[in-house]
């Protein structure tokens, strides 16, 4: 029974879902019972995902002991990449192609000139914030090119499930968060991330090809934020160069409340999921229950700072309860 | 001599500028303990690092059973049967003892090009065993090193380096740290090695523990071998001459 307590204490992810519940309650009563009504619902769902996937890569990113603030940007470039594409008459699939290299280009300049030249990846990833977002605006010319008329919505945006409670976004979502979830903690490739973020000199002393599962990880992590991106555009049906700004520090405070540590091989992908559910249910919920929505970003703000000290305050407590070893 | 089970040949190591290695030359045979000792920044480290593979040297030949072999990274090391104790700790804190025990050499179920899922019940099971095998006594596998105590890791390390059948055991100051019955503990499993026909390199700056479980003592000073002895025909005074 310790143990069992034990454990889940040191689960980082733990005290996210538990401020998740505990929020939902309160919005569901605060809002009358409006939160939790298929049509509120339908609003968070729709938009979680293209947060919830640019924060499973930041996620699994910062696991591996490194940081990317470059996905804002990247969100709205590979979007922008298939618009000027496919108005001169790329197909879709092939724009989207084109669209995903360039993201796994963005990823891994920024891992290469990381690794190569040994320089904070919060250096080469602001620096990439600035270029990809110039770049998405020069591409654009100005004036956001007009979307064709026979793109597959069926596939990414439109309602289905019961009571067509979600998009097909969200289906996109899980698959996707499920494929992570299971890669960090079932395969050779995840020990070795974790291994990689959480004590460098033992994974190359252990014969792990660091440099390599880095520069993977940022490339997931571009490509992540940039489907994220075009998910959004399908979504809203317009290319706009400015979306995904500020997103970045939303999808870091979302790894970090649900559990990751900026330090590197502490984190679970469950618990970045978590943590964006936590930010669209609070963006959300603020709304409804009346609130200035100028309090979001102070909400945000207050939970980073809040989950992590809760984590280290239970992280201790594990630690005091003493099993044997 | 019966043939050495590894050798390196006219070793040298340049650093941009400084002559690390200086021509170094020694042979080790199977089920022998060889204590390598010096001042600090002797080479000792800059040596065991070219056999395992973390460092290149700049000049000279490895050989294995007699035959050249190209060591270039530690995975090299590692398949050849070289494993290595480090003085700092060779293991991820935030990882489990399981984990720890076979990062980079995880047991698949299947696989592609080298990636796939992992065999956790066999990770489980083997660690349990390997553990078990060196004395250590730790109830479940899925502890974080983190957890542990300084000799617990060294004994996981340990663990880890015999459960890999290696040819060849080096451990570079592994006593570093450890309280005087842990120390105790490693110096008997550098002599408990002979017996497994496994070939111990012993790096200390202690002279005691190296008297205590080797069977012969090489000594290092600014990059060179200065001193190369059955540890019955030397003594302390002598070694501490040449250091
Ligand atoms: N990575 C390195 N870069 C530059 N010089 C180094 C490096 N590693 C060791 N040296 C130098 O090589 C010499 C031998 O060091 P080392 O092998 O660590 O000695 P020991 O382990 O015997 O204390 C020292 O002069 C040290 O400063
Ligand atoms: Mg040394």
């Amino acid at each position: 029974m310790k143990r069992l307590v034990k454990i889940y204490m040191e689960k980082p992810e733990l005290a996210a879902l538990v401020l998740l519940i505990v929020l939902i309650i309160v919005f569901q009563i605060r809002s009358d019972g409006v939160f939790l009504n298929a049509n509120n619902l339908r609003g968070i769902l729709g938009i979680l995902p293209e947060i919830g996937l640019m924060v499973i890569g930041v996620t699994i990113l910062m696991i591996c002991g490194e940081f990317d603030l470059s996905v804002g940007s990247v969100f709205a470039v590979m979007p922008m990449t298939m618009a000027v594409l496919m108005a001169d008459g790329t197909p879709f699939y092939l724009a989207f192609l084109a669209g995903m290299a360039v993201c796994a280009a963005i990823g891994f300049v920024n891992g290469y000139v990381t690794i190569k030249f040994n320089i904070p990846s919060f250096i080469t990833t602001l620096g990439m914030l600035f270029i990809a977002r110039s770049l998405t605006i020069v591409i654009s010319g100005g004036f956001p090119p007009l979307l064709p008329n026979d793109l597959p919505n069926w596939l990414f945006t439109v309602f289905v499930g019961p009571g067509d409670l979600f998009r097909m976004s969200f289906i996109w979502f899980v698959i996707i968060a499920l494929a992570a979830s299971l890669m960090m903690s079932r395969t050779n490739f995840g020990n070795w991330v974790r291994a990689t973020g959480g004590f460098l000199p033992a994974a190359q002393a252990m014969g792990i090809p660091t440099a390599r599962v880095k520069i993977t990880c940022f490339m997931l992590c571009s490509m992540l934020a940039g489907f994220a991106g075009m998910i959004q555009v399908l979504r809203l049906g317009s290319p706009l160069p400015s979306i995904g700004e500020g997103w970045e520090l939303q999808a870091v405070a979302a790894a970090v409340i649900g559990g990751t540590a900026l330090s590197g091989g502490i984190g679970a992908v469950a618990g970045g999921v978590i943590g964006a559910i936590l930010i669209r249910v609070i963006d959300n919920g603020l709304v409804l229950s009346q609130v200035d929505a100028n309090w979001f970003k102070f909400a945000i703000g207050f939970l980073t700072i809040f989950a992590v000290v809760a984590n280290s305050w239970l992280g201790k407590r594990a630690k005091a309860i003493k099993v044997e070893t | 001599m019966t043939q050495p089970m590894i050798s390196v040949r006219n070793l040298h190591k340049w650093y941009s500028g400084v002559h690390a290695l200086k021509d170094v030359s020694l042979d080790f045979a199977p089920n022998e303990a060889v204590g390598l000792i010096g001042d600090n920044g002797a080479g000792k480290s800059t040596l065991i690092n070219i056999l395992s593979g973390a460092q290149e040297a700049s000049e000279g030949e490895i050989l294995i059973d007699g035959r050249p072999v190209n060591i270039s990274n530690p995975r090299d090391a590692m398949d050849l049967g070289i494993e290595t104790i480090y003085q700092y700790n060779s293991m991820v804190p935030t990882m489990s003892i399981a984990r720890n025990l076979f990062i980079g050499r995880e047991p698949l179920k299947f696989s592609l090009f080298g990636l796939g899922v992992m065999d956790r019940k066999k990770m489980a099971e083997e660690s349990v065993q390997a553990i078990a095998d060196v004395d250590l006594h730790l109830r479940s596998p899925d502890a974080l090193i983190g957890e542990l105590s300084g000799g617990q890791r060294q004994g996981v390390a340990i663990a880890r380096a015999m459960h890999f059948k290696s040819k060849v055991m080096i451990l570079d100051e592994p006593t570093n740290h450890l309280a005087v019955k842990e120390t105790n503990k490693v110096i008997g499993f550098v002599r408990s090695l002979k017996e497994m026909n496994i070939t111990g390199i012993f790096i200390s700056h202690n002279i005691h523990h190296v008297f205590d479980c080797c069977d012969r003592i090489v000594a290092m000073a600014r990059g060179e071998v200065v001193l190369d002895r059955r540890t019955n025909d030397t003594n302390m005074d002598e070694i501490m001459d040449v250091l």
